[in-house]
């Protein structure tokens, strides 16, 4: 059976693909430019059986969606940089108390109520950084509305697997712009669900049995009674501030990424082989960027693209390689300048590197990348 | 040498003594909870404990259900999730007065409108016991906390009120000098459909009793035992007389659908069943 193509927008592709990827809650507030995810969930769920719920603000939905998640739920939220700054509270609960579940931030302009109908790429760092403590981040950045629905299933496997909030970095941009795809067929795409445990509930522990990734572990109300707490915890899930105890869960909660990095290196590498200057971008941007690689290689540049579809973790080694082989890197990105701090800090080969930035709500123009590619191959 | 009969629901192995000092009511309600929870002969593997942060937050660490610690004031809101994905759990929300009534009193306000299916005990003590004795929502007018060392310049919340008020199907309110009457309420709750509340005011000595010249434990039960008076009784009383008493019982009980009935129903409706 041949995929069957529909032209779709952003925020709606991202719905399908949560549906695809078997979200069974959607917990959710109203805001631009997001909203349409919330509207797509709550037509689809209820069909597929699953619950839609508009809670009273973009805490309580984080929470309703934490909490179907420790029952066991595929669960998601979806929402924009106001409502992604009140969510920072329990994203840090979802990194400490491990529970998966997806959230969607549609980048609009900000600080505060900034450009609500404006795409920006200005959330890059909050993502990471946002809530307090150390803590792992998993982000993906899709740059197409065929990605908006696999990195949706993408990261509904990512939470699953490392047992943590993923969140897809969208922007506005992409989230309402609208493009044909070609439905993935059930079964097309890895849908991966946490196996349960097999241990007689005695002897189970919630963070004992596994590594934190790849494991298994149970479901509130599966006849495993465990405790769950935002609270530094033992192996059982029990509070603890023994220093020992306190660095096993520190170290366990940085070992999610750092023993996975390569598995969470995820790049489209376009002209690289004999590139003198690469661009790197992501999202919206990375369109504009795509497009000037294109023009820049007709004109005769030696131009390649690095595209992460991953920003969290980042993709430190193979930018560091990159930046080892050519004359320059520009970072095309619609912010002051965010991912280009991660790159520099990558850069171990005194390669130059530019920005090439646009923060003004508009898209970044091939023009005004070109110039600055022009001025790097100099 | 008999066991009490409360161990059996206990993690008395895990994470005890309790956090709760001597004289603290909060061990008193944990009881009341337990003994309605045998006394309707509930499946514990059914039970989910979930709670905020505070002193009366920490109790699903001791009792031996499904238990969810989460972050202050939201308890309700990932109640609704841990609920609204499995009807089957039986949802018990253990909170205090800080954490229902002010960072969380939008969550308490949304889900008794909601009416989804859980019951709530909130524990009154009216103060923050945890951060060392700060007014709450229901210190009363003129009291004093340690960030009122003058005496407190705001009115308190009447909780079950507020909850009746806002679309909860029970509403009662008991205290830990009256375990047993207080067990009978939870109980009553546990069997209601939707958003049931009981307030269970529990005395705190170290700080609210320290720091309004209360006196110790057994002077502020004391207290209770003699400024208590029943809904029923003070309905016939002249305001006056009510007026810095407790007043017991059930103030609101009605019967409607719960949240998740009613989400069933459009599940079907979605999938063109109805």
């Amino acid at each position: 059976m041949s995929r069957q193509v529909v032209l779709l927008q952003g925020n709606e592709a991202c719905a399908r693909g949560a549906i695809y990827a078997g979200c069974n809650f959607f917990g959710g507030y109203p805001i631009t430019p997001s909203t349409e995810v919330a509207e797509e969930m709550a037509r689809m769920l209820p069909k597929h059986g699953g619950k839609f719920i508009q809670m009273e603000d973009e805490i309580a939905s984080l929470g309703s969606v934490l909490g179907a998640a420790a029952a066991g739920a595929k669960a998601m939220t979806a929402t924009s940089g106001p409502g992604f700054s009140l969510m920072m509270e329990l994203l840090g609960y979802g990194c400490m108390a491990e529970l998966p579940c997806v959230i969607v931030n549609v980048q609009r302009g900000g600080p505060s109520t900034g450009l609500p109908t404006k795409g920006a790429q200005a959330d890059m760092m909050q993502a990471r950084w946002g809530t307090h403590g150390d803590h792992p981040t998993i982000a993906l950045s899709p740059s197409s509305i065929e990605e908006c629905f696999t990195q949706t299933v993408k990261c509904f496997n990512l939470a699953e697997r490392f047992r943590m909030p993923v969140i897809l970095l969208m922007d506005e941009f992409i989230g309402h712009m609208r493009e044909k795809m070609a439905l993935p067929q059930p079964g097309e795409m890895e849908v991966y669900t946490h196996p349960r445990p097999k241990v007689k509930p005695a002897q189970y522990e919630h963070y004992g049995q596994d590594s934190g990734v790849g494991g298994a572990y149970a479901n509130m109300g599966s006849g495993y009674r465990f405790n769950i707490t935002g609270l530094t915890h033992d192996p059982k899930g029990f509070p603890t501030n023994r220093p020992d105890e306190t660095k096993w869960k520190m170290d366990r909660l940085r070992a999610k990424i750092e023993d996975h990095r390569s598995e969470l290196v995820m790049a489209e590498q376009e002209f690289l082989d004999d590139a003198e200057v690469v661009l790197f971008s992501y999202g919206a941007a990375a369109r504009t960027s795509r497009h000037v690689v294109r023009q820049a290689r007709a004109q005769g540049f030696k131009a390649g693209l690095l595209r992460p579809a991953v920003l969290w973790p980042f993709p430190d080694r193979l930018v560091t390689e990159v930046l080892r082989r050519i004359k320059a890197m520009v970072v095309v990105e619609m912010n002051q300048g965010q991912m280009i701090s991660e790159v520099e800090r990558a850069n171990h080969t005194h390669t130059r590197i530019l920005p090439a930035l646009r923060y003004d709500g508009e898209m970044i123009t091939p023009d005004e990348v070109m110039n600055v590619l022009e001025e790097a191959a100099r | 040498m008999k066991m009490h009969p409360s161990y059996e629901m206990l993690r008395p192995a895990k994470k005890f003594p309790t956090v709760w000092c001597p004289g603290c009511g909060h061990g008193i309600v944990q009881g009341a909870i337990i003994r309605a929870v045998q006394r309707l002969g509930l499946d514990r593997d059914e039970m989910a404990m979930v709670s905020g942060i505070g002193c009366s937050s920490r109790m699903p660490v001791y009792v031996d259900f499904n238990s969810l610690h989460t972050a202050h004031g939201r308890a309700i809101a990932f109640a609704t999730g841990v609920k609204l994905h499995n009807p089957k759990l039986h949802v018990i929300v253990v909170t205090g007065d800080g954490d229902a009534l002010a960072i969380g009193g939008n969550h308490f306000i949304h889900a008794a409108r909601r009416n989804v299916e859980m019951t709530v005990i909130l524990m009154n003590n009216m103060i923050y016991g945890m951060t060392g004795g700060q007014y709450s929502p229901t210190t009363p007018i003129g009291k004093r906390a340690s960030t009122a060392p003058y005496g407190h310049a705001e009115p308190d919340f009447d909780a079950c009120s507020l909850a009746a008020a806002s679309g909860a199907v029970f509403a009662a309110r008991g205290t830990v000098f009256n375990a047993v009457e207080l067990e009978k309420l939870i109980a009553q709750a546990l069997t209601k459909k939707g958003f049931a509340l009981v307030e269970a005011v529990s005395p705190c000595p170290t700080l609210y009793g320290r720091l309004n010249k209360e006196g110790n434990a057994v002077k502020m039960l004391q207290w209770q035992k003699e400024n208590t008076i029943n809904v029923k009784a003070a309905e016939k009383l002249p305001p006056e007389k009510v007026a810095g008493k407790i007043v017991t019982g059930v103030f609101h009980d009605v019967d409607k659908p719960g949240y998740t009935e009613i989400y069933d129903r459009i599940i079907l409706k979605a999938q063109g069943k109805e």
